[in-house]
């Protein structure tokens, strides 16, 4: 595979090099190192997986309380009934049984079965897979465009009016509980209080009555704003802050200077020289927050009763519902895990410097 | 109305071509076809708790029980005038004099939702099918535990025989189901059967109401069963919908999104109180909430574990505790004055069964100094931080376990750690998550521990937690939650369970209670209000259960989403949710569809220049 060379692929004006630039760009010297690289990233993953899998396990069974007890709770139930549940949770078995059922069922790709959905934690997880990622994707998507235009704008003229308050605001919003922003926002813009009518629902996905395929779509965009909102005020400040602090480092490269010295306007400047290279450290960020997407709405589903991931795990720690956390606990790890994978690999597809 | 609207197609098709304009159009097409669909009329119930399965022999939670009541009826339930028991598929019952036989007469016109008749068939089957298939016997097994026969002697009739007279065969809990439906399932899946969740829609039930959506954390859909021999119900529909936060589920009874919701705090309470249109609804507890002192864990065998604290094994010191604790005050520092403050273990609204230290009896009445004398007299000397020491030695300093997820405890724990200062006690306050609680309620590691229970019509099973049978066969297995033994009080309950006359069988309830007031060991502190709201423009009238100070979720019967009747204007405007709403749905996806809008416009410029780079 060859890479189209791009500005970027011109060593900066600081010249700082993290890996020893490569002596040639032939040979099968660099094919085996450039194997190396991604078996050793392939194999970082693995063991992380494992892991966590592992930890996973032991984790969510030092949580105090008993699965059986919490889940007959203020019912009538005899000591009989509560053995059978215990029998069929798999939970009179010894721990070690336990694992190496989990663990075999793992390889099947089966999570086990739930507890109080009594479904198979895959199943479950499938179902709340959509939900989240339409979502967290939407979020994440607007809260990066978002912050990365307000953060280059912001660190180019640090300082300046525009960047104290867009830091600020961005900052602000980052120190709000989601929780309360969210019943806020609810509260402002749902309730329908005094003079102001109830624009958007309190919460859940899709109006039930709604049929058709254009009243589902309306109906969910409707429902999708003020979680969207609510997730997107909260974080886009981590892109806002990378980004500022990244283009701060590029102003002074001597690049700029070039561009400048060419006649450029200052935008075009800042938009096709400064921006692209600033672009780079976001681009971590980026995967990590994609792998965090299925776990990082939590709150945001809770308050709006989303019927994602966030709020399957949320019902799922009242019990312990131990089979649907820990199967839980591996996806997001999994998906967490995946996109540092995937960074690392696509990292020096754009940034040579850090080319094995 | 009858509205057309665009196949989503050539609507994709314009929007890419003309953008906002025509898909806000489409939004004002679509919106008033959602209300047209509502004609009928529909009632919404916000709830929380999810749904574990729909299989009525299995089914735990309180939300799905209580969902599977309207859709499978029992033998008896409960009346809402009177909380006694009262015919419902059985419409009269007959008893042998040694109480061992009881001879159920089944109504003839009671039919399941797909036309097949309900007879002594189907009851029999239920019941058997229970005794005999432990996966079956989950979540009603308590109720069959005694049973030793059950046959039928012809269409109408079932007959049940005992082991030994079990005073709680009037309120047999169980929902009745189709055997022609069930027999197959329960053949094919075998030992897999407890995991059958029945999510088949519609479900075949002979109950008011009939099951027929499901989408897991969104709503659960109910129909009125028209035919139900009561009579139908009146509205057209349930949907219970979820709220995973309940602020958010008082907001959606505000806008109208939903017609009912319940267990609120009282902050809720107070700022519904003055909304036009919702009607707060504040009914007599059926909850006690309690604290419990550790006596000295021990098994049935004997063998002591845990590490309670030693001294408290002196009833006179458990009783001096009580006497140094204000249950009025903490009724109005914990709860706000949203509960009744307890001496007795059955809440007032059973009025018979409900037993109240008075006069003379009241001997563990509010007394500090009443208390200390106690203590003084049996030996508890003041130390010099003013702390008692017990006769042997050991200082009293006491560890109170409290749910750290339910704010009135947390508040009633404050109260208590602050009065038996008083008397010389110093509390360790340790208030933590459920889980943890129950850890240290099964390892018997605690000295004081709160609790409490929801009470039934039928309060056998309340009593049973406190017998020595209760006890742990080894430790952490415990079936009650006291590790209370007292032999006077196992024959009193005996005796209850094998007393048919209503009256007599309240006079022993009575003795039982006054046994667990004497011994301080279960310690009941109030009895906090059940509070809910509706909205009166959806429901018009609703029955009570009981009928003067009862409460909507959570009755023993169906009797309230049967009896519920849309307001006027429900009736005539469409379907919850939709009307009034309109404007704001409209405003609201037009919002939606700008904010997609600019992120999408932003991507395009994003990428125009991204392109202008690369030329």
């Amino acid at each position: 595979m060859t890479t189209t060379p791009t500005e970027a692929d011109e060593p900066s004006g600081a010249g700082t090099t993290d890996v020893p630039a490569p002596a040639g760009p032939t040979g099968s010297g660099r094919a085996a190192r450039v194997l190396t690289y991604v078996l050793g990233r392939l194999t970082t993953a693995v063991v992380s997986l494992f892991a966590v899998i592992v930890a996973g396990f032991f984790l969510f069974r030092i949580l105090p309380g008993d699965p059986v007890r919490a889940m007959t709770e203020g019912r009538e139930v005899s000591a009989e009934q509560r053995e059978e549940l215990r029998r069929q949770f798999g939970l009179d078995q010894p721990l070690w049984q336990q694992f190496l059922d989990y663990a075999a069922g793992l390889l099947r790709l089966d999570l086990g079965t739930s507890f109080q959905y009594r479904e198979p934690v895959v199943d479950l997880i499938l179902e709340r897979l959509g939900p989240t990622l339409l979502l967290a994707g939407t979020g994440t998507v607007i809260a990066a465009l978002l912050g990365l235009f307000l953060g280059a704008r912001a660190g180019w003229k640090p300082g300046g009016r525009g960047d104290r308050v867009n830091t600020a605001v961005a900052l602000f919003f980052w120190s709000v509980p989601t929780f309360w922003l969210g019943l806020l926002l609810i509260v402002l813009l749902s309730s329908g209080r005094g003079f102001m009518p109830g624009l958007f629902p309190t919460g859940g996905m899709v109006d039930p009555r709604a049929s058709g395929t254009l009243e589902t779509v309306l109906s969910t965009a409707q429902h999708m704003v003020l979680p969207v909102v609510t997730m997107v005020a909260v974080i886009y400040a981590q892109y806002l802050m990378i980004m500022r602090s990244s283009l701060m480092d590029e102003k002074g490269a001597d690049y700029l200077t070039t561009a400048r010295a060419k006649g450029l306007r200052d935008t075009l400047v800042r938009r096709r020289h400064a921006v692209p290279n600033a672009l780079l450290p976001t681009v971590t960020l980026i995967f990590l927050n994609l792998g965090q997407v299925v776990s990082g709405v939590i709150l945001v589903e809770t308050v709006f009763s989303w019927p994602g991931l966030g709020q399957l795990f949320y019902s799922g720690l009242r019990v312990p519902d131990l089979g649907l956390v820990q199967g839980l606990f591996v996806v997001f790890a999994a998906s967490v895990i995946l996109m540092n994978l995937l960074a690392d690999l696509v990292y020096p597809l754009l940034d040579p410097r850090v080319r094995p | 109305m009858k509205t057309q609207h665009p196949p989503s197609g050539t609507l994709l098709r314009r929007t890419a071509a003309s953008g906002s304009a025509l898909l806000l159009l489409g939004g004002l097409t679509a919106v008033p076809a959602l209300a047209d669909e509502a004609d009928r009329t529909t009632l919404t119930i916000a709830i929380a708790q999810q749904v574990d399965s729909f299989n009525p022999f299995t089914a735990q939670l309180a939300v799905t029980t209580n969902i599977l009541r309207h859709v499978y009826d029992s033998l008896t339930t409960v009346n809402p005038e009177t909380n006694e028991p009262e015919p419902s598929l059985a419409e009269s019952w007959e008893t042998s004099d040694d109480g061992l036989t009881w001879t159920f007469n089944i109504r003839d016109d009671a039919y399941f939702t797909d036309g097949e008749q309900l007879t002594a068939e189907d009851v029999a089957w239920t019941f058997n099918t229970m005794m005999e298939n432990d996966s079956a016997a989950i979540a009603n097994g308590n109720y069959v535990a005694g049973f030793e026969t059950v046959t039928v002697e012809d269409e109408t009739t079932v007959v049940i025989e005992l082991d030994e007279p079990q005073a709680t065969m009037e309120s047999l809990r169980v929902p009745i189901v189709p055997q022609h439906v069930w027999e197959p399932i329960i053949e094919a899946e075998g030992d897999a059967f407890s995991d059958y969740t029945a999510d088949e829609f519609p479900t075949v039930g002979s109950g008011p109401f009939v099951l027929t959506e499901h989408s897991r954390g969104e709503h659960i859909r109910l129909e009125a069963n028209p035919d139900h021999w009561r009579g139908a119900p009146g509205f057209d529909e349930l949907y219970f919908r979820y709220y995973s936060e309940k602020d958010a589920a008082v907001e959606a009874l505000r806008s109208g999104e939903v017609s009912f919701v319940y267990e609120l705090t009282d902050a809720q309470v107070t700022s519904l109180e003055t909304v036009d249109d919702i009607a707060v609804n504040i009914a007599d507890g059926k909850r006690f909430q309690a604290f419990t002192i550790n006596p000295g864990a021990e098994t049935q065998d004997g063998e002591e574990f845990g590490d309670g604290h030693p001294a408290l094994s002196d009833r006179t010191l458990r009783q001096a505790i009580v006497m140094g604790i204000d249950n009025e005050e903490i009724v109005q520092q914990g709860a706000n004055g949203q509960a009744v403050a307890a001496g007795g273990y059955i809440p007032p609204r059973y009025a018979d069964f409900h037993w109240s230290p008075e006069g003379e009896d009241a001997v563990l009445d509010f007394d500090p100094d009443a208390a200390n004398e106690m203590l003084d007299e049996a030996g508890y000397e003041t130390g010099d931080d003013g702390v008692r020491v017990s006769p042997d030695g050991d200082r009293l300093e006491l560890r109170m376990h409290v749910h750290a997820d339910r704010p009135d405890n947390v508040q009633a724990g404050l109260v208590i750690a602050e009065r038996l200062a008083d008397i010389g006690i110093e509390i360790d306050n340790q208030t933590v998550d459920p889980g943890i609680l129950s850890d240290a309620l099964y390892d018997a590691e605690y000295d004081l521990i709160f609790t409490g229970w929801t009470v039934n019509p039928d309060p056998d099973y309340v009593f049973s937690i406190h017998t020595c049978d209760a006890l742990p066969s080894e430790p952490g297995t415990m079936q009650g939650d006291a590790y209370f033994c007292d032999e006077e009080y196992d024959e009193l309950y005996a005796a209850q369970l094998a007393e048919y006359d209503r009256e007599a069988r309240a006079e022993i309830i009575h003795q039982l209670q006054e046994v667990l007031y004497r011994e301080a060991v279960v310690n009941v502190l109030a009895y906090p209000n059940i509070m809910e709201a509706y909205r009166t423009d959806h429901i018009a009238e609703i029955q009570l259960e009981p009928a003067e100070g009862g409460n909507i979720w959570g009755q023993d019967g169906y009797w309230a989403w049967w009896s519920a009747e849309p307001a006027e204007a429900l009736a005539s405007g469409g379907g919850s949710g939709s009307s009034g709403v309109s404007t704001g749905v409209l405003i609201g996806v037009g919002a939606g569809v700008l904010v997609l809008l600019a992120a999408g416009a932003f991507l395009f410029f994003r990428r125009r220049s991204t392109v202008e780079d690369r030329e």
